[in-house]
This record gives structure tokens, C-alpha cells and sequence, in this order.
């Protein structure tokens, strides 16, 4: 064959041969699929022990789990909460992620915004969603301005026992 | 052989060779899960016992580090509501971050829609995340193959591997899918992947107060939720589009998509 057919075949080797060097050192080994083939998982498969060992934040899962967790040193609290009416929330909705209090962190930082009930106590007209049965108020009229917690025992809502 | 004893026998014969050896044996169902022992998890959302708290998004965001003041989130929640003159609102303010506190629907584009207390028919909410499909979408479309289905049915994103070009956010029909504000990657529910490893609940089902969200295993019958999916009427969202999603719901409407 003519140099003219060789010198541009030449430079197409090359690229290739540069293409496969580059991708030899740039795509990880561990690459490959999983047993849901190579459509829904090719993938790099370090990458899910990456997910696993992420660092969680919110502590014990389950209502009951948490309470016992929260009780070993806050018990007086956890007891106070009756189990029908503010007992089913769990503890760090309200204090926050607490998976490794008390050593980090050290304090809660606890929401005590009145926007905080009102996700659950504001007034809704929707006879019927399950939303209905927890008793709501018109967060425009009912003592704009001021904390709930003022008034309402976040751990006791009972209204016969408010201050 | 007399003829009756003749006929007797045919009939013994063709019955008994009628029936195949594979009939014979036993199947035992421990047997054909251990030949599938594998773990699949599954998410289960009752709606009818929702009230649109928007606790589990909080618990999501504060969780997976998803910045509170940006319009995207892994999960939300969808408030319906019917009026009796027929007409049908859906709304999501800020994804339900901060609850529902007013009984106006959000428009969108900053407007807003009192509707008369009177004139409301039926409301509900729904909560909403990614659905961890058996066939994703998402994964098919990715060039660099930088998001992908675990073997344990958990659709992730390789965050080092991903390259920001969105067409996974717009191949997954439920819109579950975002764009990363921060480390500009695309990012999506991932059933709290590091808490389940760990042997806890995902943040969304720990955080509800109501026993909305659950997750377990449907490779395992005798898990609750599974018990919830094989014997209740549950429903999916979009079947039509074959992704064969799994998160299942209780109490869904024609209207919820």
C-alpha cells in the first residue's frame, strides 16, 4: 500500500491504541454488574460499601426502642408521655438526631417553634382525612405570637393538666 | 380376564398415568426461599393513616444532608383536595418540609387558592419518594454507568462517579429524582441505604408518628409488610410505564400518580 493510505490509518491506530491505554488507567477494575446485568447495574461496585459506611444521625428506629434508649437517663421525661396522645411521636422528631448523644452531640437542640405544632395542630377543614381527629386551632387567632410551649406540656397535652 | 375386570383396570391405568410424578412430591415454600434467600426491600406507604406532618421530610433532609432552604427534596408529601363542584387540587408546599399549616393550595408561580370549607368534598395527603423500581428507568439511561440497582433492590448514585448530566432526572416518570445544589450530582432517595445496613429503620419510617411508612423485605413472607402487600389491596404508582415500582401503597386514588 501507498504511504498516503498508511499516514492517516497510522494516526487512527494511534488515537486508538491512546484511547485504550487511557481508559485502561481511568475506569476503576472493580467496574462491572451486578446479578441484574449489565442493563440496571453496571456499576462500580466499591460504590455501594461507600452507601453502607456512611455515618447515620438519627438514633434507635421504633417508637418504643427510642423511649427505652431516651429513658436510661431522661426516665422522669419519657414516663410523662402518655402513650395515647404525644406518646406516638418519637423523641428526636422535636430534639433532633440523636444517634450518638450524649457524647457528640453533646447538647440537643430542641425546636421549640410554634411552627413545629402547627404541622400537626393547625386547623385543617378535611372531615375526612385522619387529619381531623387531632384537635386544631387557627394558628391567626389562637395566641399569635406566642410559644405553645407556654401554655401546653409538649410531653402531656392533656389540656386538664396545663399550666 | 372377564370384560368387567378388563374395564376396571383401563380405567386404573389411564387415571393413574394421567397424573405426573412432579404432582407427587411436595412443595415446601422454605425450600424455594432458600433458593432465593436474597434480600429485597420493599416500602410500604398507608396513606389513609397520613396527616401531612412532613416529619419524614425533615428527618430525610436533616439526615442525607439535603440543604433545608432548596426546592428539592428525596421525599415529600402531596396534599389532595377534592371540592364538591368537581374540581381537584394537588399541591406540595416546599415539599412538605415544614408541614401543611394553611388550608390555601399552592398554585405555584406565588399564587394561591383559598377554597370555602364548605365546598371541600374529600382531602388526603400522600407521601412520596423514590420507588426503587424492579426495571428503573434511571439506571438504563446513565452513560457513565454512575447510577445502578443493588442486588438487594436499592437504586443508588455513584456521587464520584456521576457526571451532572440530568438525563436520569428526567428518565424516572415520578420525578424522584434531582440535581445535587451542592456537590452537583444527581441525588435521589436511597431508602436510607447506610441505616439499613446498620440494622435501623430509614430516617422517614423512624421520624413518623402515625405508622405511615414501612419498609421490609418482600423476599421474606414472613416479614409484616410483606404480609401487608401479599394479603391487602395495595396499589403502585404509574404501572403503565412498566418500571414495576416498589413501593406500594394502601388507600390509593385514580388521581394520585
Amino acid at each position: 500500500m501507498k504511504s498516503h493510505v498508511w499516514r492517516p490509518l497510522y494516526v487512527v491506530i494511534a488515537f486508538v491504541v491512546a484511547l485504550l491505554v487511557f481508559r485502561f488507567f481511568y475506569v476503576p477494575n472493580d467496574f462491572g454488574s451486578g446479578k441484574r446485568g449489565f442493563m440496571y447495574s453496571f456499576h462500580r461496585k466499591s460504590n455501594v460499601m461507600e452507601w453502607k459506611n456512611q455515618p447515620a444521625k438519627y438514633g434507635t428506629s421504633g417508637r418504643e426502642r427510642m423511649h427505652e434508649y431516651c429513658s436510661a437517663c431522661h426516665g422522669a421525661i419519657v414516663k410523662l408521655r402518655s402513650e395515647k396522645l404525644h406518646g406516638i411521636i418519637p423523641c428526636e422528631d422535636c430534639h433532633g438526631p440523636a444517634k450518638n448523644h450524649p457524647e457528640d452531640p453533646e447538647k440537643l437542640s430542641i425546636d421549640r417553634s410554634r411552627e413545629l405544632c402547627l404541622r400537626c395542630h393547625t386547623d385543617l377543614p378535611y372531615t375526612t382525612s385522619e387529619r381531623k381527629r387531632i384537635p386544631g386551632i387557627n394558628p391567626k387567632t389562637h395566641n399569635t405570637g406566642l410559644e405553645c410551649v407556654k401554655c401546653h406540656n409538649p410531653h402531656n397535652p392533656s389540656l386538664e393538666g396545663m399550666k | 380376564m372377564e370384560r368387567r375386570e378388563f374395564l376396571k383396570k383401563c380405567v386404573m391405568v389411564i387415571a393413574g398415568a394421567s397424573v405426573p410424578l412432579s404432582a407427587l412430591t411436595l412443595i415446601d415454600p422454605k425450600k424455594v426461599l432458600a433458593a432465593n434467600p436474597d434480600i429485597q426491600w420493599a416500602f410500604l406507604v398507608d396513606t389513609t393513616k397520613c396527616v401531612g406532618c412532613g416529619f419524614c421530610v425533615k428527618a430525610c433532609k436533616t439526615e442525607n444532608d439535603i440543604p433545608f432552604d432548596a426546592h428539592v427534596s428525596r421525599t415529600w408529601v402531596e396534599r389532595y383536595v377534592y371540592t364538591k363542584d368537581d374540581r381537584r387540587y394537588v399541591d406540595s408546599p416546599n415539599a412538605a418540609l415544614y408541614g401543611f399549616t394553611e388550608s390555601r393550595i399552592d398554585l405555584g408561580r406565588g399564587e394561591f387558592k383559598e377554597i370555602d370549607p364548605k365546598n371541600v368534598g374529600k382531602a388526603f395527603f400522600v407521601p412520596k419518594l423514590c420507588n426503587h423500581c424492579s426495571s428503573p428507568a434511571c439506571t438504563q439511561v446513565c452513560p457513565v454507568g454512575a447510577t445502578y440497582k443493588t442486588d438487594d433492590g436499592v437504586v443508588l448514585v455513584d456521587r464520584t462517579w456521576c457526571i451532572g448530566c440530568g438525563y436520569c432526572i428526567m428518565a424516572c416518570p415520578y420525578a424522584a429524582r434531582f440535581f445535587h445544589p451542592v456537590l452537583h450530582v444527581a441525588d435521589k432517595c436511597t431508602f436510607c441505604y447506610h441505616r439499613l445496613s446498620k440494622g435501623l429503620d430509614s430516617a422517614c419510617v423512624n421520624a413518623c408518628p402515625f405508622g405511615a411508612r414501612k419498609m421490609g423485605n418482600i423476599h421474606d413472607i414472613d416479614d409484616p409488610i410483606t404480609k401487608i402487600i401479599m394479603n391487602e389491596r395495595v396499589g403502585v404508582l404509574k404501572d403503565e410505564f412498566g418500571t414495576k415500582p416498589q413501593a406500594f401503597y394502601i388507600g390509593l386514588a385514580q388521581e394520585v400518580r
